[in-house]
């Protein structure tokens, strides 16, 4: 592992898409970010713009309108970028997948590195998600 | 020659303030996170995003703008910083004397990152850039008549010297301006000039995370937002130093390093705990606050200067 992966893993900025969530994730993915579980220790920040994003975390089940949405920020953001996909909705379709406007799961539109099962998904199953994405370069 | 380049890469200058500057981020953030009640980073975390950004993430020009300008403007940030910052350095630490009306050479200097902020806003070609562009543009008008002013009390205060090193020099021999009570009103203007200048918490607009999403930065990656980060990282050094030097007795030779390096550290303690205990406030207050109180704040500590107060 050279310098510049260490400099990589160790500052993962964050950029969360919310697909047709039901805000369940969403709650718990700020709840890593919160003084409890804190995840600035591990160098990561929750930014606002896709053009200083290295996580791309998606979280919801992927409709037709959201599919268009997601590979957009896919191709606008700078690579090297890692994807998470979170909760039930995202890695599989969960409860959704017969659905008609469902557009398929995270990982039949743009590259997965990550999955984060659970509906929702414990902060605690996020954070070590995350520390073994940030490991795995 | 050879030793204004090793003053402008090497010692006060840009690796010198550059590594300063990471770690007075690093503190910053650190702080943040303690009153918080989180843990925080690891000390070299600043030095991480910027060797990320700079080395391993790629760069995407807007396809609707002006590429040049756009990669051009960073750079003019930077150079901006770290020539402020020399002549805020240079003098402080008694290097070099610097020359007679420097201090109005420091202040445009210091206004060239925002300049080159909002020109690389603009030309991203970026609706939310130029949102971000307009606010910082207004927030200059709003705060730079404030530090103009204080600038001039501080001149006037030393006994019309217009060059850093006297003004440094006028403290030393009689007791720090902050001593009095036109220094202290001086002092409060600052801090909150330096703040917006920063454009920390109270003052954010032109960024606004929330509502612009990174605003004025939001089409940089990779080396170009390098290049900004550590030109804000030097500025939350040399703005700082520049108050030390103007309001707070500068740097006694000997151990009073220490007193120096305690003095800049209290500063950006007082920068941290205000932007860490206020909301945002709208353009429209920001542009209120300075143009009126804390612009009469500064007239007020000029009349009481005038008085020798």
């Amino acid at each position: 592992m050279g310098f510049k992966d260490y400099c990589f893993r160790k500052s993962l900025w964050v950029f969360h898409f919310g697909g047709a969530s039901c805000n369940n994730c969403d709650i718990e993915i700020l709840d890593c970010l919160t003084p409890r579980h804190d995840l600035e220790r591990f160098g990561i920040l929750l930014v606002g713009s896709i053009r200083h994003a290295d996580v791309l975390l998606v979280n919801g089940s992927i409709n037709r309108r959201d599919r268009d949405r997601l590979l957009e920020l896919y191709h606008q953001a700078p690579k090297p970028l890692l994807v998470v996909a979170i909760g039930a909705c995202g890695c599989t379709g969960g409860i959704f997948a017969e659905g008609n406007t469902f557009a398929g799961p995270v990982d039949k539109i743009i590259p997965v590195d990550a999955y984060i099962p659970g509906c929702p998904p414990k902060p605690e199953a996020i954070i070590a998600g995350i520390v073994k994405l940030a490991g795995k370069k | 020659m050879a030793v204004n380049l090793l003053y402008f890469f090497i010692f006060p200058g840009l690796i010198f303030m550059a590594a300063a500057g990471g770690l007075l981020s690093w503190f910053d953030r650190k702080i943040t996170a303690r009153v918080q009640f989180r843990k925080g980073p690891p000390l070299l975390q600043p030095f991480y995003d910027f060797f990320k950004l700079l080395l391993v993430k790629e760069t995407i020009l807007p396809k609707h703008g002006s590429g040049f300008i756009f990669l051009l403007a960073p750079l003019l940030a930077l150079f901006g910083a770290t020539m402020a910052g020399l002549f805020i350095l240079l003098p402080l630490f008694n290097i070099e004397t610097g020359f007679r009306g420097d201090i109005i050479v420091i202040f445009y200097l210091l206004t060239l990152p925002s300049f080159s902020y909002i020109i690389g806003a603009l030309a991203s070609g970026n609706p939310l850039g130029a949102v971000g562009a307009s606010r910082e543009m207004k927030l200059i008008i709003s705060y730079e008549l404030t530090f103009l002013l204080l600038v001039a009390a501080v001149i006037m205060k030393s006994g019309l010297q217009f060059d850093l090193n006297s003004v440094i020099a006028a403290q030393q021999s009689g007791p720090p301006f902050i001593g009095s009570i036109s220094g202290v009103l001086l002092f409060i203007a600052g801090i909150f000039c330096v703040q917006a200048k920063l454009a920390l918490v109270p003052f954010d607009m032109p960024e606004a995370e929330a509502e612009l999403a990174s605003g004025i930065y939001i089409e940089y990656s990779g080396p170009p937002y390098a290049m900004i980060r550590l030109a804000k990282y030097i500025m939350l050094f040399i703005l700082p130093a520049f108050l030390v030097a103007l309001l707070m007795n500068g740097m006694n030779t000997g151990i009073n390093i220490v007193w120096l390096i305690l003095k800049i550290l209290g500063v950006v303690l007082l920068l941290t705990l205000i932007r860490n205990t206020n909301p945002r406030v709208k353009i429209k207050q920001a542009s209120g606050f300075f143009l009126v109180w804390m612009n009469l704040l500064v007239v007020v500590a000029i009349v009481l200067i005038a008085f020798g107060l």
